[in-house]
């Protein structure tokens, strides 16, 4: 077969390949989009579920998902980062720190429900945090952090060695040079893992599913000892265990959950281009 | 001769088990420029980043021997590693401004080292930048990208930088490797100024430059210390063969 052809093929079966990616997830969206954007006003958006949760608005379950997603973050961005600071900067080549590396990327894996469950055994039933925004909280940190590790620590190692050894030569202390130079560099990098560990957090139904999430419970938790409702649960609730729910509403959670979890998705776009611009090298 | 500023003594440095250095004995005399110099691999680069311990920072090294800098041994146990380097400057081969300005770039160390008065710090940047030669050329960027300079300014930017501590020896490891013929002699003459005033160390980038700047010169191959003389000597009688040959081009 003459070779143009043969390569033509070949660039028609990559094309398609990227096609058969893009299509469904805009069928997806635009579905959500067109049949939940009915659903959306102002009472939905700001007010109490009503008639078992088949009328009224859903804002319970707005507000537990973006307390959890910033329980989320106060715990997992230190650690995360720290531990990221730790093995790119100060920890040397031992065995214990392949350990640790290997112990990341193999959290990375495990089912979110696994970690669900671990919660439950850990800060509800032995801390004793009871079915709490705090417990659900440090669940989703423990499934985000290998997120934030990992990426967080490519991030640290890209910044060239170059400038450590600078920053050392003119007296600086370790810390001095990663504070000073190798932080405000990587940032970039880190506010990535960052939020693509807390979007992946935000819409988990899984590890909330024992540590925090209600039912139905139409009012504001009044402390991070409060179970909430929650946007990923509260779809899987509307959508399979409430017979004679309006389709209307469940396309409207839906849309709210996936807006909430692309406006990060844009922040983070936005806070990384930014900082590229700044950087030098 | 004096006191020696730098006295290295008997010292021997491995990487991975293999030598760089071996059973090297040195005396570099204050206020003068010492060339160290012979062709690549010669211990040259790790000879300088031991006097001011930025071979630390490397992994798998092993040394043996004693680093004296004013008849201190700066590798005794609790030694402040981070004043020492701000007694002993380095500059190195590429130009490397840190992120920042230029002004930034030329406080980074006095900042890390305390200093905060604002008159004291524009003191600072304007000897600095005039000592390395640079202040002319900069006065009105100050506040621009460090890395928006040419490359000859960059490097005269890292001399500044490491002037900005008033450090007492200075040491420069091929720092006109990169920089064209006017730039290279922009950095010499500005090397001839600074003499006066600190202890030079310097890796030339070529046998005509180390015989341009060096007042006190040492030849080295393969990790050993083969000559080391005056400088006007070393480039016209050398003794060793192998230093002759190196000098007039046979090898390197």
């Amino acid at each position: 077969m003459n070779r143009y052809l043969v390569q033509r093929a070949g660039f028609a079966l990559l094309a398609l390949a990227a096609l058969v990616v893009v299509v469904p997830i805009l069928l997806v969206i635009g579905t959500i989009v067109v049949r939940g954007m009915r659903a959306i006003n102002w009472e939905f958006l700001t007010a109490m579920p009503r008639d078992g949760m088949k009328a009224g608005g859903i804002l319970p379950a707005i507000v537990g998902t973006l307390l959890l997603s910033v329980g989320t973050a106060l715990v997992a961005i230190p650690v995360g980062v720290g531990g990221a600071i730790y093995l790119s900067e100060y920890a040397r080549d031992t065995w214990l720190t392949r350990a640790i590396r290997l112990a990341i990327i193999n959290l990375a894996g495990i089912p979110s429900v696994v970690y669900g469950l671990f919660g439950l055994g850990l800060f509800v039933l032995f801390l004793h945090f009871g079915t709490s925004i705090v417990a659900g909280s440090l669940t989703l940190a423990i499934m985000t952090l290998p997120i934030i590790i990992s990426t967080a620590e490519e991030a640290l190692r890209s910044v060239p060695v170059e400038f450590r050894t600078v920053s050392a030569s003119l007296g600086g202390t370790r810390w001095q040079g990663i504070r000073n130079i190798v932080l405000p560099q990587a940032l970039p990098g880190i506010i990535t893992g960052v939020i693509l560990g807390l979007l992946r957090a935000a819409g988990e139904t899984a590890p909330i599913l024992f540590t925090v999430a209600a039912f139905y419970l139409p009012r504001l938790p009044r402390s991070p000892l409060d179970q909430t409702m929650a946007l990923p649960y509260h779809l899987y609730v509307i959508s399979t265990q409430v017979p004679g729910m309006p389709a209307q509403v469940q396309y409207g959670t839906a849309l709210v959950l996936l807006a909430l979890v692309l406006s990060m998705n844009v922040v983070a776009t936005v806070i990384r281009s930014t900082f590229r611009r700044r950087r030098q090298w | 001769m004096d006191e020696p500023k730098i006295r290295i003594e008997n010292v021997s440095y491995f990487y991975d088990g293999k030598p760089a250095l071996r059973q090297v004995t040195l005396d570099v005399p204050a206020h003068a420029i010492t060339v160290i110099f012979g062709p690549a691999g010669g211990g040259k680069t790790t000879l300088l980043r031991l006097i001011n311990r930025l071979n630390d920072l490397v992994e798998g090294t092993r040394m043996s021997g004693r680093v004296l800098l004013d008849g201190e041994d700066i590798y005794a146990p609790g030694t402040d590693v981070a004043a020492l380097r701000r007694r002993v400057g380095m500059v190195f081969a590429l130009p490397l401004p840190l992120p920042g300005t230029v002004r930034e770039n030329v406080l980074y160390g006095p900042r890390l080292a305390g200093v905060r008065g604002r008159t004291q710090l524009e003191e600072i940047l304007v000897r600095s930048l005039t000592q390395a030669a640079l202040w002319e050329e900069v006065k009105d960027r100050l506040d621009d990208p460090a890395n928006a300079l040419s490359g000859g300014q960059q490097q005269r930017l890292c001399i500044a930088r490491s002037l900005a501590l008033e450090p007492e020896v200075l040491l420069l490891d091929e720092p006109t490797s990169g920089l064209d013929p006017i730039s290279t002699g922009k950095v010499e003459e500005s090397l001839f100024q600074l003499k006066q005033r600190y202890t030079i160390v310097i890796v030339p980038h070529s046998v005509q430059q180390a015989a341009r700047v060096a007042d006190y010169a040492a030849f080295f191959l393969r990790g050993e210390l083969i000559e080391q003389r005056v400088g006007r000597e070393m480039f016209t009688a050398p003794r060793d063969r192998r230093a002759e040959d190196y000098i007039t081009g046979r090898f390197g």
